[in-house]
């Protein structure tokens, strides 16, 4: 099902809003957005890119075990993720070696589990492609309303950390000779970490999760060195890409996953570009 | 004269092992101190005794006349550190924000209000002390290590405290910036009055700038200004090798033979 644009704005975004469906996608999408924006700048500060990867995939067979249980699908997401981001808070941060080695043990773990539940849910192929890649169509009111609860929870979470968290980031040393608890705040980010990948992961699946979480930081912080500016920067590049993506695909053939991350990618490069020809 | 650290008889034992025993200090406000000694001798150890991390295995230590780790929000902490990584994205006055409210939970709101008002004025009063303003806009990382060394002793300065305890701060910088530094720091000492404990491994860029020395060695402490303790005889003895102390044509105390000098260049 494929609308046509007419090139006409008020019409089109007429045409965008006329199924409920594509309402409910696009009020996910925006509150997905606002969190990965924020979490990720941190996660981009921390360099825990491969714990945030591993977290999204991580929801991968918690969503196929809820699908073939016949449970609601974020529940599956968020219950795993944050199980996960449990796991790998327990291992200790300065071995940073051992670290790497247990996120990618359990990632390969998770993704074996994730297919082993899809096999036995005999919803196959369609199920298994929109777990992975994302979907525009299906997210139901009830989904909507997990998203935003979590969202609020994790967003206000962040607020609340977010100094001590900046300076664990930027000098473990000074921060903790200053009385910040690092181990502990690095433990609460990455829960928050948790819940912006099984957030972010219903809406362009868990594969494609880094078009929201990496992506936009990574563009932020090639424009601004200043945290606040970078965090709104972030956020807003989220959001962005996200209505961009899900408005294309609406009127396109193509899934929107494809268009969240290539707008995405194509902001970063712009990023990239402007950085080399201004300094 | 105020004192603001003071130990009696102190010692430090750490697995098993005595670090460093016998030691009597005692640091005045507005003092300048090196402790110097010989590599793994304890020197850092010693600063992380005055911050209470550590419990003297014997003997009294007052620390702005508390138990050691009750007047930390009076200390200012430089540990010792590598350089950030070139691709740091947060800039030189947020390095020095964060001493300022870094440990704080929750957000500064309103975030225009009176408070970040006066956080800021702070923040810039102490990166111009430092001389750090024409470069305090730019990311860290991109900052040579003299720039970097330089916010980062604003950041220890920004709460206004009466000790600064500085580890190994020149290790990584050139010989032109160890000087700058180190005579920034004896500015910023007598302008603030707040007193400075500084290790070193090498005593000659910082010698024409420090009031006093602690010298660590595994035998026991000796304190005193340069000229009574930086002699060949009393080196000779803490360091238990042939040790010179020379002039240079200018009058200043130059060490030669000290063992540990160039050993991790």
């Amino acid at each position: 099902m494929t609308a046509h644009l007419t090139w006409n704005l008020v019409e089109d975004i007429r045409l965008l809003l006329q199924f409920p469906f594509m309402v409910n996608a696009l009020r996910a999408g925006t509150i997905v957005a606002v969190v990965a924006g924020a979490i990720g700048y941190f996660m981009v500060l921390r360099r825990e890119s491969f714990a945030g990867h591993t977290l999204a995939l991580i929801g991968f067979p918690g969503a196929a075990g809820a699908t073939w249980l016949g449970v609601n699908e974020s529940l599956g997401f968020f219950g795993f993720c944050v199980a996960g981001a449990l796991v790998i808070a327990m291992v200790p941060a300065g071995r940073s070696s051992e670290r790497s080695a247990v996120i990618g043990t359990v990632q390969a773990f998770a993704l074996a589990c994730g297919l082993l539940f899809v096999s036995l849910y005999h919803g196959y192929l369609t199920g298994l492609n929109d777990l992975l890649f994302g979907t525009i169509i299906g997210i139901s009111e009830t989904q909507v309303l997990i998203l935003l609860v979590a969202g609020a929870l994790a967003l206000a979470a962040l607020a609340v950390i977010a100094r001590p968290l900046l300076f664990a980031s930027v000098d473990a040393d000074v921060a903790r000779a200053r009385g910040v608890r690092v181990r502990l705040v690095g433990a609460l980010f990455l829960l928050l970490l948790g819940v912006a990948a099984a957030g972010t992961s219903q809406v362009t699946g868990t594969l494609l999760v880094f078009a929201l979480l990496v992506a936009p930081a990574a563009t932020a912080v090639r424009l601004t060195a200043n945290p606040l500016a970078g965090v709104t920067l972030s956020v807003v590049i989220a959001v962005l890409v996200t209505w961009l993506g899900e408005g294309v695909a609406y009127f396109s053939p193509y899934p929107i996953g494809f268009w969240v991350t290539t707008f995405a990618f194509a902001f970063f490069l712009l990023a990239s570009g402007y950085r080399r020809f201004a300094c | 004269m105020t004192t603001v650290v003071e130990t009696r008889d102190a010692s430090v034992r750490r697995n098993g092992r005595t670090v460093w025993s016998g030691v009597d200090v005692t640091v005045h406000a507005g003092e300048f101190v090196a402790v110097l000694g010989p590599n793994g001798v304890g020197k850092s150890t010693f600063l992380q005794v005055v911050l209470g991390l550590i419990e003297p295995a014997s003997g009294d230590v007052r620390v702005l006349g508390e138990a050691p780790g009750q007047a930390n929000r009076r200390i200012g902490y430089l540990p010792q550190r590598h350089a950030f990584d070139a691709g740091t994205p947060v800039r030189g006055v947020d390095i020095v924000r964060l001493g300022w409210d870094g440990d704080r939970w929750g957000l500064p709101i309103p975030l225009r209000g009176a408070k970040s008002r006066a956080a800021k004025e702070r923040v810039d009063e102490v990166v111009e002390m430092v001389g750090a303003s024409a470069y305090a806009h730019r990311p860290i990382g991109q900052l040579s290590g003299g720039e970097q060394q330089r916010l980062l002793i604003a950041q220890a300065l920004v709460r206004r405290p009466d000790l600064l305890l500085l580890d190994e701060p020149l290790d990584s910088l050139d010989v032109t910036n160890q000087a700058s530094v180190s005579a920034l720091i004896q500015q910023v000492c007598r302008s603030q009055g707040v007193a400075v404990l500084l290790v070193a491994h090498d005593v000659n860029p910082i010698l024409p700038y420090l009031d006093r020395v602690l010298y660590l060695a595994h035998g026991g402490a000796v304190m005193g200004t340069p000229e009574e303790v930086i002699t060949a005889d009393t080196l000779t003895m803490l360091y238990g090798t042939p040790i010179d102390v020379l002039r240079d044509r200018t009058g200043r105390l130059v060490v030669v033979g000290q063992p540990d000098t160039h050993e991790h260049h």
